[in-house]
């Protein structure tokens, strides 16, 4: 069993806290992505998980085991780094085979494991080069090797693609999840990239300043975003918010414009109550180019004039001016929109989410 | 004539005016020491002649012949300072090394209070003449009754090249990341194993640099010798030197065999050493 639970875990540097008594169950097997903006304290505490940053407060278990103070190397992990780290003077299966050497695994096993972990990477041919023979996408994958053949109870992945290039990483992000499917460890995957943290993972815990915003499936947070920030966060093209105020059943925007209240919100907020609304731009579209969710009734349309186009192919993002800003909606089967041009934007509203102004936590 | 023929042409000319530039500059460099070796084969004579006699008349090994004839047959102890210098040197090197080596790893590694000045302090002493420290030292040793002691010169030497090693090699271990020695100790190693297994090795061509600099320096000194060392237990190739003056005459000859003597070691262990001083091994280590 290899679970791992946070309990509580604080991280401070000096004076200043950088992790404030974050609480965590992975369970086994399982692929969390910690996903937040640059700072937001996911690294350090991956680090913490894999021993290489003390631990300033609360518990880490590994397969229920407390390893606060345990050594990297006792823990049974394996991390690959956004670095790669490799070992500049040894050859890649020499990399691959260090941890069982170093554990003093005998000649012929070591190159089994080797041989086995290679070719489920396919790295057989470069087994005899070194890391500076590669190429940005081998040394990747080398990286990954040396993770495997220890067999861990735990993957720790910290932004392993972020130094690769848009196809590279697309390709290698297929290749993570082929291998979590072959090797079922239990995998703790740090990025900044939200499309990885959506496509790779089991969960995703959204990490903002040191705090957790929101753990949950792909699906529920995209679908139920717990927050303001989980809601820009996540999604490409980001939802649109914007601020409003409640009155007589209909939301007044910035600059006057109103926009019905959505029905399913109707119970929960109060008239004159500051809010922010959010839509995501699949639920905004010019009409007759979207997916609706069934409910016409709560599809509102708006007549606005397109600022700017981003064709596609299959789809086009359309920016279009309402209520003093640019809004994001996404035009399936696409027809040519000319920038000045009017058109009728429908505002799926069955699929909106509003948070409240000041706390930005979902309504 | 084209123009591209004309910057054919001013291309060729510019990198034969460069050749000939540096073989004149090897040339410069290299006299000195062509000249010694030439003067260790000649008479003094010829030695001593103006103008100088470039092509000489007569070569022998006679100086050579005589340094190792033994006391009294023109011969210094030169076998018995040759020891004393390689002792005094390697033995010299081995503890500036170590020493360089932790505190380089410490200052490239680790944060500590006071750290900036601590390096600047070490980087300081090196702005301190050796020889304006040799009275002093002479004091302070011969209280110690450790004048004319191997002990007593390894320890001024040790001083002189730590500064120097400490922060060549903090440079190097610098240049090695952070990440490879985490992630040989998430591979199963301690933070020792880690520093002998991955960032030694990466560090090696620097500490080699350093080792061949802090060698020389000991090699070479003379001054502090001078005043430190009294007789054949202590006194090294360089102060050896002193031996073919006498009250009214110096010889030159001979001075410039011993000088060639003391050239070949550390001739030689430049040339095996700097095999090892490939640079940009840590290439690959990080980023495509």
């Amino acid at each position: 069993m290899a679970t791992v639970s946070l309990n509580k875990l604080v991280k401070r540097y000096g004076s200043t806290e950088i992790v404030h008594g974050i609480s965590l169950d992975v369970t086994d097997r399982e692929f969390i992505a910690l996903v937040g903006p640059s700072g937001c304290g996911k690294s350090t505490t991956l680090r913490m998980i894999a021993g290489l940053e003390e631990i300033s407060g609360g518990e880490v278990r590994i397969g229920g085991q407390l390893v606060n103070d345990l050594p990297p190397r006792t823990r049974n992990i394996s991390m690959v780094f956004q670095s790669y780290a490799l070992y500049p003077h040894m050859t890649v299966a020499e990399n691959m085979g260090f941890s069982l050497k170093i554990a003093g695994r005998p000649r012929d096993e070591i190159d089994r494991r080797v041989a086995e972990a290679a070719t489920i990477l396919g790295l057989g041919p470069l087994l005899e080069r070194r890391p500076s023979q590669l190429s940005g996408g081998q040394r990747q994958r080398v990286a990954m090797g040396r993770a495997i053949v220890r067999d861990p109870d735990v993957f720790l992945f910290d932004e392993p693609l972020s130094n690769l290039d848009a196809k590279l990483r697309t390709q290698m992000r297929t290749e993570i999840k082929k291998l979590h499917a072959k090797v079922r460890s239990t995998v703790i995957y740090v990025t900044h990239d939200q499309v990885e943290a959506m496509t790779l993972a089991d969960r995703i815990v959204i990490m903002r300043d040191g705090y957790i915003e929101q753990v949950g499936t792909p699906d529920e947070v995209f679908r139920r975003p717990a927050s303001r920030f989980v809601a820009g966060f996540i999604g490409s093209p980001p939802m649109n918010l914007v601020e409003a105020t409640v009155e007589d059943g209909r939301l007044t925007l910035e600059d006057g414009a109103t926009l019905p209240l959505p029905r399913q919100h109707r119970e929960r907020v109060a008239a004159g109550q500051r809010v922010v609304f959010g839509l995501r731009p699949d639920d905004l579209y010019p009409a007759g180019h979207g997916l609706h969710s069934g409910e016409a009734e709560e599809v509102h349309d708006e007549r606005l004039t397109v600022t700017i186009t981003e064709p596609l192919g299959n789809e086009t993002l359309v920016f279009a001016a309402f209520a003093g800003r640019d809004w994001v909606g996404r035009m399936l089967n696409p027809k040519p929109l000319r920038p000045g041009e009017a058109v009728t934007m429908s505002f799926d509203l069955a699929e909106a989410h509003l948070f409240d102004a000041g706390s930005g936590k979902r309504l | 004539m084209n123009e591209n023929a004309s910057h054919r042409l001013r291309k060729r000319l510019l990198s034969a005016a460069h050749t000939i530039g540096l073989a004149l500059a090897m040339l410069a460099i290299c006299l000195p020491g062509l000249w010694i070796v030439l003067s260790s084969l000649r008479p003094t004579v010829e030695i001593m002649a103006k103008p100088p006699v470039w092509i000489p008349e007569e070569l022998s090994f006679d100086a050579y012949r005589a340094m190792f004839s033994g006391i009294g047959r023109g011969g210094i102890p030169v076998i018995d300072y040759f020891r004393n210098s390689l002792i005094v040197s390697l033995t010299s090197t081995a503890v500036a090394v170590a020493i360089g080596m932790a505190g380089g790893y410490a200052f490239a590694r680790f944060r500590f209070r006071g750290k900036t000045g601590w390096f600047l302090g070490l980087m300081l002493t090196r702005t301190v003449p050796g020889i304006a420290l040799s009275l002093p030292l002479f004091f302070v040793y011969a209280r110690l009754g450790i004048i004319d002691s191997h002990f007593g010169l390894i320890l001024a030497y040790v001083a002189l090249n730590v500064p120097f090693t400490v922060w060549l090699i903090d440079g190097f271990f610098r240049q090695v990341p952070r990440d490879l020695a985490e992630a040989a100790q998430i591979d199963g190693c301690t933070r020792w194993q880690a520093f002998w297994q991955v960032e030694f090795p990466l560090a090696g061509p620097g500490i080699a640099s350093a080792a061949i600099f802090a060698f020389l320096t000991s090699w070479n000194e003379f001054a502090l010798a001078s005043q430190l060392t009294r007789s054949v237990n202590s006194k090294t190739l360089p102060v050896g030197l002193l031996d073919y003056t006498a009250e009214f005459t110096i010889d030159w000859r001979g001075m410039c065999a011993l000088a060639v003597v003391m050239i070949i070691p550390a001739l030689t262990l430049t040339f095996i050493v700097q095999k090892h001083l490939v640079s940009g091994l840590t290439s690959g280590a990080v980023k495509g």
